[in-house]
C-alpha cells in the first residue's frame, strides 16, 4: 500500500554500530522520593530496547534524563561517545535524540504539516532575514523538507488530516502524527513513551507495524516504554524491567518474563505479565 | 487532465501568501480601491446610492492608521505569535519616534552670549543630524530593535503576567528619560521636531507633482504608508509561515516540548523581540512624522494600552487581524464623533463639560467596553468574524 520506503528520504541509520547510548548508575530524586535508583543500561543501534515496570517506576523519569528536562544527582548518560549531562534539550535534540511524550505534546493550535514541520526545524537551515524575504534559500529549504515530511505523511497514512488542526483530531492520529514528528527529527536514537496508551485493538496493532516498519527500514536505536507486554516482548530485543526506580532484570523477552522477580513485582498490578498473557 | 484551479502542484507554491485566485481577487480588489481613495477618487459602496470618498482629515487618519498597522503587526509578532504578553510596546515606539527625530530632525540653536568674550555664539538646545528617510528610518527601527535585544532576556526567565509587569516597568523607565533627555526630546510641554520624511530630496510632506498628478501632502504621505504597511505586512507574514514563525507558536504553546524539538528558547524568543521592537521604532518614527512633532510624554501605559486592545480587537497572532484592529482604534474617535450626530446617541455631549457623557469619555467607554467584549465573545478579534463571513461566502464571486 505505501508507495515509499522510510529509508529512501531519511538516514538508515547503521545496525553495526558501537552502542549508542550508555545509561550508566543514574539516581534521581524528587523531595526525597527516589525516582531513578542507580539504573544502569545501554542501547546499541539498530536495537530496539524496552523499559517495563508499574506505574510510577521510573521510566519516564528515564526519558526526561535523556532528553535533558530533568538532571539527575549522580551517573552518567553518554550518547554517541559524549555526555548529555549538562546539556540543554534543545543540545541533545540536535545530538539526534527525539521522543514521543505519554500524554501527547503536540501543538495543538498548528496543522499536521506544521507540527511535523517543527520536527524539522534544527534541519532547515535559513536565518530569520531570510525567512522574511522568503526568496531563493528560505523557499528551496521549506521546499526540501516538505518533501521529507510529505514522505512521513504517506508512512503513517495520514495524508487526509494534512492540513487539519492537530486539536480537532482523535487520539489514536495524534499518537501517530506525534510518532512522525519524531521521525521527521532524523533520529539516532527514538524514545517512545507509551505509544499505545489508550489506544484500542486496532490501533495498537497499526502502531506495533509502524515501530515494526521503522525498525526494519532504519537502523536507529529505539527505547519503547509501554504497559501493553504483549507489544513489548513481540517487539523488543531486550527488556528492562524496573519498580521504585531500582532495576530488577535486563535481558532477552523470553528470560525476562521467567524471572521470578519481574513477576513478583507485577504481582497485584493491573498489568500483571500472565494477565496480559492470556489476553485475546 | 482538465485544468483543476486550487491543485496544488508544488510544495512552493502550496505554502504561498494567497493561496487561491479568490484571495487573489479581493486583495487586488482592496488596493485598487485604498489607491483611487488615496487620490481622491470615490468608490460606489451601492451604485448611485452610497458612495464613499476619503475627505482630508480621514485620509490623514487613515494614514496614521496605516503607521499603527506597523506598530500592532510588531506587538502581535512577539504577544500573538511568540505568545511573551508585553505591555512596553509604547517604549519601543517612542525610542523609534526619538531616534527617527535625532538622525532625521533638524537641529535648534539659540544665540546667548559667551560670558568670557561677551560675544553672542550659537547654543544647540536640541539635537538633530537632518540626514534623509532613508537613513533615519532603518535607524529607527534598528535603535529600537537593539533594545529588545537587551530587554529580551527578561522574557527568559519570566512569562505570562510577570513578564506584563516587567515590561511594564520599561514604559515608566522610558518616560522618565524621555523627560530628562532634553537635547533629544526636547522635554515636556515643548517637544521637538520630528524625523523629516525626505526620500532623496522627495519631500512627503509637502504637496506637490508625481508622475504628472498634484499630490497633497495627506496623499503623499498616505502612499508612503500604503508603501510600507504593504512591505512590512508581507515580511511579517512570511516570517509567521516560515521556519521561525512556526518555532516561536510552539514556544508560545509548549516549550518543554519546543526546546526538545530542538528549538531553542532564548534564542527565538530573542528574534521575537528584535524583530518587534524593530517594527515600533519604524511606526513610531513615522506616526509622528504625520503630526511633525513628538512629544515625551506621548509614550505612557495608555499608548502600550492601545496596542494591547489593537491586537485582541484585530485578532491575535494575525497579521490582516493586526491592521484591522489598528484602523478601528485609531478611528474610534472619529466613529464617537459620527455616532454622535444621530438622535439615539444624543447623550453623547461634544461639549467638553455638559451632558451625560462627552465625545472623549464615550470613546474610552466603547475603547473598554469592547476590549472586554472582544476577550469574551469572539477571542479572535475582527478576524474571527473576517474569517466567517468569508466561510459563508465561499468562493463568490467565482463558481468554484
Ligand atoms: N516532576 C516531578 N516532580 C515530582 N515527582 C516526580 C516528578 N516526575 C516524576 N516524579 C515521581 O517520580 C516517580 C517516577 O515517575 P515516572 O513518571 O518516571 O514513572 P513512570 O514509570 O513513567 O510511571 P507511569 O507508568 O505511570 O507513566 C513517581 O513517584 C513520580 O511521582
Ligand atoms: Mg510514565
Amino acid at each position: 500500500m505505501r508507495a515509499r520506503m522510510l529509508n529512501e528520504f531519511l538516514p538508515p541509520g547503521d545496525r553495526d554500530g558501537p552502542a549508542i547510548l550508555e545509561f550508566d548508575e543514574v539516581h534521581l530524586s524528587f523531595a526525597g522520593i527516589k525516582a531513578i535508583d542507580g539504573v544502569s543500561f545501554s542501547v546499541k543501534a539498530g536495537e530496539l530496547f524496552a523499559i517495563i515496570g508499574p506505574n510510577g517506576a521510573g521510566k519516564t523519569s528515564i526519558f526526561n534524563c535523556i532528553s535533558g528536562a530533568y538532571h539527575p544527582e549522580a551517573g552518567s548518560i553518554e550518547f554517541e561517545g559524549q555526555t548529555l549531562l549538562g546539556l540543554k534539550p534543545n543540545k541533545i535534540a540536535d545530538l539526534g535524540v527525539a521522543r514521543t511524550f505519554q500524554n501527547i505534546e503536540l501543538f495543538p493550535q498548528l496543522t499536521v504539516l506544521d507540527n511535523l514541520m517543527l520536527g524539522r526545524h534544527q534541519h532547515i537551515r535559513y536565518g530569520t532575514p531570510a525567512a522574511m524575504l522568503r526568496i531563493g534559500k528560505a523557499s528551496r529549504e521549506e521546499a526540501r523538507n516538505r518533501e521529507i515530511v510529505e514522505g512521513i505523511i504517506e508512512f503513517l497514512d495520514i495524508a487526509q488530516f494534512r492540513r487539519s488542526f492537530v486539536a480537532m483530531l482523535p487520539y489514536g492520529i495524534q499518537k501517530r502524527i506525534e510518532l512522525g514528528r519524531a521521525l521527521a527529527m532524523e533520529p539516532t536514537l527514538l524514545l517512545l513513551d507509551e505509544p499505545t496508551a489508550g489506544m484500542n485493538l486496532e490501533e495498537t496493532e497499526d502502531m506495533a507495524r509502524f515501530i515494526t516498519d521503522i525498525r526494519r527500514e532504519l537502523k536507529i536505536g529505539i527505547i519503547l516504554v509501554d504497559h501493553d507486554m504483549r507489544l513489548v516482548m513481540d517487539l523488543a530485543d531486550r527488556v528492562l524491567v524496573i519498580d521504585f526506580g531500582k532495576s530488577i532484570t535486563i535481558g532477552v523477552p523470553e528470560e525476562v518474563q521467567r524471572n521470578p522477580d519481574v513477576i513478583r513485582a507485577y504481582l497485584g498490578q493491573e498489568h500483571a505479565i500472565a494477565d496480559q498473557g492470556d489476553d485475546q | 487532465m482538465r485544468y483543476r484551479p486550487g491543485l496544488v502542484a508544488d510544495y512552493q507554491s502550496d505554502a504561498a501568501i494567497f493561496k487561491s485566485n479568490v484571495q487573489r481577487f479581493w486583495f487586488s480588489v482592496l488596493l485598487v480601491a485604498v489607491v483611487v481613495l488615496g487620490l481622491g477618487g470615490t468608490i460606489p459602496l451601492i451604485p448611485g446610492l452610497v458612495d464613499f470618498s476619503l475627505q482630508t482629515d480621514l485620509l490623514l487618519i487613515g494614514t496614521t492608521a496605516m503607521f499603527a498597522s506597523i506598530g500592532a503587526i510588531g506587538l502581535n509578532i512577539v504577544t500573538g505569535y511568540a505568545g511573551q504578553v508585553s505591555l512596553g510596546h509604547a517604549f519601543f515606539l517612542g525610542i523609534g519616534a526619538f531616534t527617527g527625530a535625532l538622525v532625521g530632525g533638524v537641529e535648534v540653536t539659540r544665540q546667548v552670549v559667551d560670558l568670557d568674550t561677551g560675544q553672542f555664539v550659537e547654543k544647540t538646545l536640541v539635537y538633530g543630524f537632518g540626514l534623509d528617510l532613508i537613513i533615519w528610518l532603518p535607524a529607527a527601527g534598528l535603535v529600537a530593535a537593539l533594545m529588545g535585544l537587551i530587554v529580551a532576556p527578561l522574557a527568559f526567565r519570566l512569562r505570562g503576567l510577570y513578564l506584563a509587569f516587567v515590561t511594564l516597568g520599561l514604559v515608566f523607565l522610558g518616560e522618565h528619560v524621555f523627560r530628562e533627555a532634553k537635547v533629544v526630546t526636547g522635554g515636556v510641554g515643548v517637544g521637538r521636531a520630528s524625523g523629516v520624511p525626505s526620500l532623496f530630496g522627495f519631500r512627503f510632506d509637502e504637496p506637490g507633482e508625481v508622475f504628472g498628478v498634484f499630490l497633497a501632502k495627506n496623499q503623499k504621505l498616505f502612499f508612503l504608508g500604503l508603501g510600507l504597511l504593504i512591505v512590512l505586512g508581507i515580511a511579517a507574514k512570511n516570517m509567521a509561515r516560515s521556519k521561525v514563525g512556526r518555532a516561536l507558536a510552539a514556544v508560545r504553546d509548549r516549550d518543554i516540548a519546543a526546546e526538545m524539538m530542538g528549538i531553542p528558547l532564548a534564542r527565538y524568543k530573542m528574534i521575537a523581540f528584535v524583530v518587534s521592537s524593530f517594527y515600533a521604532g519604524v511606526a513610531g518614527g513615522l506616526l509622528f512624522a504625520v503630526i511633525g512633532r513628538v512629544e515625551p510624554l506621548s509614550f505612557n501605559l495608555l499608548l502600550s494600552i492601545e496596542y494591547i486592545a489593537m491586537i485582541l480587537i484585530g485578532g491575535v497572532a494575525t497579521v490582516s487581524g493586526s491592521i484591522m484592529g489598528a484602523f478601528f482604534i485609531t478611528f474610534l474617535p472619529r466613529i464617537v464623533k459620527w455616532l454622535a450626530g444621530f438622535w439615539m446617541f444624543g447623550f453623547i455631549s461634544d461639549s467638553p463639560t455638559g451632558g451625560f457623557v462627552n465625545l472623549a469619555q464615550m470613546e474610552q467607554i466603547l475603547f473598554g467596553g469592547l476590549i472586554i467584549m472582544f476577550l469574551i465573545l469572539e477571542p479572535l478579534g475582527f478576524y474571527g468574524i473576517w474569517i466567517r463571513v468569508r466561510n459563508y461566502w465561499k468562493a463568490w464571486p467565482f463558481s468554484y
